[in-house]
């Protein structure tokens, strides 16, 4: 595998194999020292346009992990805020000798544009485009459901007949979207719900079902109920009346946590607004995995990036 | 093309056998006087831990353990040791798929750790094995046991328990097939064209 652009390049057997090589690296991290030298000599550069903690965080510890040397550039505090273009930025950190680049921006197929144009040899992993896609965040949530599916039986496994869920703002997610996709090539079939205006235009041709209420939804007892970051930041104009509103009719709240089954699993992508998309009650209940997503970020993310750094050729 | 077989079923498990009386008579004679053979019904734990390399050595090493538990029950665990993430050629082939390790349950701290793999070449999958055993414990010792030694060693390594010594050249191939994943057992020679 050269780059990770998008999950819609891999196939089923490409995606399980990236989750079953998670599962090895998970072993690793049950070790007295949870360190391996694979890529030992290797320099992973973290290139974020955009904030964030926890994937740039779980970036870094993936690649230390594997023995590699991370440098972390972020738009704050670097000449990105000088205007330097992408082309220029890219090549500066190119020209000090890096073999992948995990890049974060906020423009859709940035990491396409990248990986395409010829301007650096690196490999090149997205970490996020606009609100195009997500990839390791799709892998890791399909890890996550697959895990609590087929505990130490994973291995192997498709995501055959789940039912999921996803609920919010679907319009600005790029988890959502790579969530729909690697969940379809996985077996299992997927349910959007939100607002009308934070559908985005052309789900028709997704291959999902969707709707507005969460109450239908939820009385449908989904496997797994996804709820997204309502992405205010993103939000230039008003998709709807105010927050209260919003979390009344599209939040897990305490009244709609109760209703649920009691293995159903309840995610979310992270940074969480409690009290607006997700109840705090509902965030710290047993059914939430948000916090196992975190771990598992971390043997994906090395999953990937020992498939992209090893290998004949590899950048 | 030309192909010679080498070893047939019959020689395979009569290998093997020796291979696991070898290993119960080392492990006897390193043990310091308390022979727990002599003490049966005794709670001991197994002193021997079978790792096969996988994918080939995996196999090897489950049929080892079986016979080992018919000679002496108890003595020996059987597990499986994944090198992938430890070879030195990682950038120079295409991308190798790891595998999964196990260990037995009680770790290998203190114990006698017999690596097992189907051919040793050039000794590097062993010096990787070698590695990856220090990142999960500290045995008392560690052996080597192999199928077949080919000759062409590239590190100080070599094996305490050889199934057959097979002299061949750079240019031939070695192919080993396995019961359990081949549907036969057979070790054959190939000679192959030279494309130099």
């Amino acid at each position: 595998m050269k780059h990770l652009l998008s999950v819609r390049d891999l196939d089923r057997d490409g995606a399980v194999g990236i989750l079953d090589l998670a599962e090895d690296m998970a072993d690793v991290a049950t070790r007295a020292v949870p360190k391996l030298a694979t890529l030992r000599g290797r320099t992973v550069a973290n290139l974020f346009f955009e904030d964030s903690t926890r994937t740039r965080l779980s970036f870094e510890a993936a690649a230390k992990r594997l023995g590699a040397d991370v440098i972390t550039v972020s738009a704050k505090g670097s000449s990105v805020s000088k205007g330097e273009s992408l082309k220029d930025t890219t090549q500066t950190i190119a020209a000090m000798g890096i073999d992948a680049v995990v890049l974060r921006h906020h423009a859709s197929g940035a990491a396409r544009v990248l990986a395409d144009s010829g301007w650096i040899d690196a490999a090149v992993i997205n970490a996020g485009d606009g609100t195009h896609e997500h990839p390791t965040q799709g892998l890791l949530d399909a890890f996550t459901m697959r895990k609590a599916l087929h505990g130490d039986a994973a291995r192997g496994a498709s995501l055959d007949g789940l039912r999921v869920t996803i609920v919010g703002d679907i319009l600005h997610s790029r988890v959502a979207r790579s969530n729909v996709w690697l969940l379809q090539t996985l077996g299992a079939s997927v349910h959007l719900v939100g607002p009308e205006t934070l559908l985005p235009q052309g789900i028709e041709g997704w291959p999902v079902t969707s709707g507005t209420d969460l109450d239908a939804a939820l009385a449908e007892k989904p496997d797994v109920v996804m709820m997204l970051r309502v992405q205010s930041e993103r939000m230039l104009a008003a998709y709807f009346p105010n927050e209260r509103e919003y979390a009344r009719q599209w939040g897990l709240d305490d009244v709609r946590l109760a209703r649920l089954a009691p293995d159903t699993m309840v995610m979310h992508p992270g940074p969480m607004n409690r009290g607006l998309e997700i109840s705090s009650a509902a965030a710290d209940s047993a059914r939430s995995v948000v916090l196992d997503q975190v771990t598992n970020g971390v043997s994906i993310r090395m999953a990937v990036l020992y498939l992209v750094l090893s290998g004949e050729g590899a950048a | 093309m030309a192909a010679r077989t080498v070893l047939q079923q019959a020689d395979i498990t009569r290998a093997l056998t020796r291979i696991a009386h070898e290993i119960l008579e080392s492990d006897h004679a390193s043990d310091d006087g308390s022979d727990p053979e002599s003490d049966p019904g005794s709670d001991h734990e197994p002193s021997l831990v079978i790792l096969g390399i996988p994918t080939r050595g995996v196999l090897l090493a489950q049929r080892i353990g079986a016979i080992l538990e018919e000679l002496s029950p108890g003595s020996a665990e059987v597990g499986a040791l994944d090198v992938t993430m430890y070879r030195d050629d990682l950038a120079k082939q295409p991308t190798r798929t790891p595998s999964p390790t196990s260990l037995p349950a009680g770790g290998i701290d203190g114990k006698t750790v017999v690596l097992v793999d189907d051919v040793l070449y050039s000794g590097r999958t062993i010096r990787s094995a070698l590695d990856a055993l220090n990142d999960l414990g500290r045995p008392r010792a560690v052996r080597l046991a192999v199928l077949i030694d080919r000759g062409h060693r590239e590190l100080p390594i070599r094996a305490d328990f050889v199934g057959k010594n097979l002299p061949t050249s750079h240019s031939q191939r070695i192919y080993v097939k396995l019961l359990k994943t081949d549907g036969q057992d057979l070790v054959a020679i190939f000679d192959e064209e030279d494309h130099g």
